[in-house]
């Protein structure tokens, strides 16, 4: 599982080797990259390039994601320090060390792309279950499509990237998010981003796996293609069905992750929203982005009509009528 | 007057708060630009946006519907009596969103790049591209339909017949615009619904917004020729002052009209999606508030004055309405959004930075608004121009 794709988008980022390796943190290409990358992707893994391939989209079909196992997780922030040291981030207040942060509720941010909070097992209270979390890189991500400047791209790869030079800070992104995760830069004044997890993105295509997934000395986080990661979560459930509840996170929720759970505690008490939709975001609103044409091709017709039959209307009650238009009778 | 007399007639009691709220303000617009948004607003990963763009674009923008509301039934469909009104009308929508623009000017991350959608690169699959694409082209056109006014303040003859030449294709273009915005803001949310609490989320958010934005647009026209011919009576023609009995009968018929169908859409928006049970909570209770409270109630007032031919009642409606609108918005955007968060409404208190950069740019609204209402032939026509509209 812990085995890399051979060949395929990794010749695409060596285009482009200056830039990446100037930001090796961030995992943010251009536009150049992303397109070639997904024509390249495209290619190598076998997705046809048809027409109506992009209107029935339900995701890049063997794309790489993770499998985080709550079971196994033993809150050692192994996979902080690393995602730390990875991107590049400032070192936190309290060491990675430190278990006292465990006793505040914490949430990723601009400062930190990942983060771990304990929980009480209600099954067993010596035993407390550990919550990662972080970008969970949807199938079809309500950021990117609620992006107005199209700054994100869902790569064939799996990762959810984000493209700072195009951002201008509205955060809708930020509202759209079913998770909460994008963090924003708000203490910049000048160059202020989105910040949130890449799948190490800038690491994966060199060949290596995600940091985290790299660091976690318990085999809590699997890297591997999603379609077999949900094959080893359905067997664990299955092999060990009072261990885990039956369900992996993120399978279906919101059409999908790239980043899949799964739990001996039910979800909603790790904080995992549990209202959300099982189709993704973006669908709802197509129906209402597609009544726009409507909006624009009738409403000339129907008002122009309007217009011509309350001129006719006014002509008929013998009143003025001037060149085309309305005018009034000055009494006053 | 001599530039002292000038100075002089400056210190009014008005005039003075204005200074200083503007001056309070100063400091805390240079720390938004100089040190970022951190050092102003509350901003996190779960509220991304406060009351600024609450109240400075989603509240805003369907009270500024009026320019298009009253254009609309005078050129289109026949209203005469909005004539004197039009001018006035078109100025207050033209002038609320160039300021609702200014909002999203603070708010923007990167204020300098907003222009991005329209040039850079372009996001269609978003409704907030669909948003900035309409307000922008909507401002524009705007302006083209209050262009006259200037043209004729400015004396130019030949352009003025041009620009009073178009005026029925732009009324006709800005009621397209106004129409896919305002119902825009709404089904901006139609990807919240895990985060918009279910009695305010529903699949009708862009109809629901666009038509209350019709009432807003009216009662807020109302309130405006109140404001011109209470406090700006000699930049008031007669015809102007003649007619506003007329006119605020016939639009808070219009507002009561456009608010039973309103009220009309939110029942059948709980209906469709089974909300009943949700009534019977806390943000529920919150809900019946806002629909009976500040609809029922403001829709149930606009009957009875027009009824009664009430006009002091019509406008205390159409203020109570506008109240009404600012909640609604409000509650989408701040209090029923993330209402599961925990401490949420601790929360979704504004920074009081955020709360003075509003009070300024509210303060400066009123400025701007007053000069041009003081200056343009806007409340009268001018004798050379008289009937070319």
């Amino acid at each position: 599982m812990y085995k890399n794709k051979k060949g395929q988008p990794i010749e695409s980022i060596e285009q482009n080797p200056s830039q990446e390796s100037s930001r090796p943190s961030r995992g943010i290409s251009r536009r150049s990259f992303l397109s070639v990358s997904m024509l390249t992707g495209c290619a190598a893994l076998g997705v046809p390039l048809q027409a109506g391939a992009l209107s029935e989209f339900k995701g890049w079909p063997k794309s790489y994601g993770m499998l985080t196992d709550f079971t196994a997780c033993v809150g050692c922030r192994s996979c902080e320090e690393a995602c730390n040291k990875a991107n590049g981030m400032p070192a936190p207040d309290k060491p990675f060390t430190d278990d006292s942060v465990f006793r505040e509720s914490r949430w990723p941010s601009a400062a930190a792309l990942t983060v771990v909070n304990r929980f009480e097992n209600p099954k067993d209270k010596t035993k407390p279950t550990y919550r990662k979390v972080q970008c969970n890189h949807c199938l079809e991500p309500a950021c990117a499509s609620a992006c107005p400047i199209h700054a994100y791209t869902k790569t064939p790869e799996g990762a959810v990237i984000y493209n700072e030079d195009l951002c201008f800070g509205c955060r809708y992104c930020v509202i759209a998010c079913p998770f909460n995760i994008p963090g924003y830069s708000y203490e910049s004044a000048l160059e202020p981003k989105i910040i949130k997890c890449t799948l190490c993105h800038v690491r994966v295509s060199k060949g290596q796996i995600p940091a985290c997934a790299d660091a976690c000395p318990a085999g809590a986080i699997t890297y591997g293609k999603r379609e077999d990661l949900l094959k080893i979560a359905r067997k664990r459930i299955e092999d060990n069905p009072d261990k885990y509840i039956e369900h992996i996170y993120g399978e279906r929720e919101v059409g999908g992750t790239s980043w899949l759970y799964i739990s001996g505690v039910p979800f909603e008490q790790l904080g995992f929203p549990s209202n959300l939709p099982k189709k993704p975001l973006l669908e709802l609103t197509e129906g209402y982005l597609s009544a726009v044409p409507v909006i624009f091709t009738t409403f000339p017709a129907i008002f122009g009509l309007v217009y011509s039959a309350m001129k006719h209307h006014t002509k008929k009650a013998g009143k003025e009528e001037e060149h085309g238009h309305l005018k009034e009778d000055d009494n006053e | 007057m001599s530039p002292s007399e000038y100075s002089r007639s400056l210190i009014t009691p008005f005039n003075l708060i204005a200074a200083s709220i503007l001056a309070t303000s100063l400091p805390i617009f240079i720390a938004r630009y100089g040190k970022g948004l951190a050092s102003v607003l509350d901003a996190t990963n779960e509220y991304p946006w406060g009351l600024l763009l609450s109240w400075g674009i989603f509240a805003g923008e369907p009270l500024f519907a009026a320019g298009f509301v009253v254009a609309a039934g005078y050129y289109l469909f026949g209203m005469k009596t909005y004539r004197p009104l039009v001018r006035l009308a078109v100025l207050g929508g033209m002038l609320g969103y160039a300021f609702a623009a200014s909002y999203l000017l603070i708010d923007l991350g990167r204020p300098w790049r907003i222009y991005y959608p329209m040039l850079i690169n372009f996001g269609p699959s978003s409704v907030l591209f669909i948003v900035a694409w309409h307000v922008a082209l909507y401002v524009t056109v705007q302006l083209m339909e209050f262009s006259p006014a200037i043209l004729e303040w400015l004396g130019s003859k030949r352009l003025h017949k041009w620009a009073v030449s178009v005026t029925v294709a732009l009324i006709i273009g800005g009621v397209i615009l106004s129409t896919v915005h305002q119902s825009a803001l709404g089904a901006m949310y139609l990807i919240t619904p895990g985060k918009l609490h279910p009695l305010w989320y529903s699949a009708h958010l862009p109809l629901l917004f666009f038509s209350s934005a019709v009432y807003a647009a009216m009662a807020f026209a109302i309130i405006l020729s109140f404001v011109a011919v209470r406090y700006f009576r000699e930049r008031c023609d007669n015809e102007f002052i003649s007619n506003i009995p007329a006119v605020t009968l016939s639009l808070g018929k219009g507002a009561a009209v456009a608010m039973y169908i309103y009220f009309a859409l939110k029942v059948i928006a709980l209906a469709q999606d089974d909300r009943w049970g949700l009534l019977l909570t806390p943000f529920g209770y919150w809900y019946l508030v806002e629909l009976l409270g500040f609809i029922a109630v403001p829709m149930a007032l606009f009957s009875i004055a027009v009824k009664t031919e009430n006009l002091t009642l019509v406008r205390f409606a159409s203020l109570w309405a506008v109240f009404g609108i600012v909640l609604n918005r409000v509650n989408v955007n701040l209090i029923a959004f993330n209402w599961n968060m925990p401490e949420h409404f601790e929360r979704i208190i504004p920074s009081s930075g955020e709360v003075i950069m509003i009070l300024a740019m509210v303060t400066l609204h009123i400025l701007v608004f007053r000069w041009i209402l003081n200056r343009f032939p806007v409340t009268k026509e001018l004798p050379e121009y008289k009937g070319s509209h």
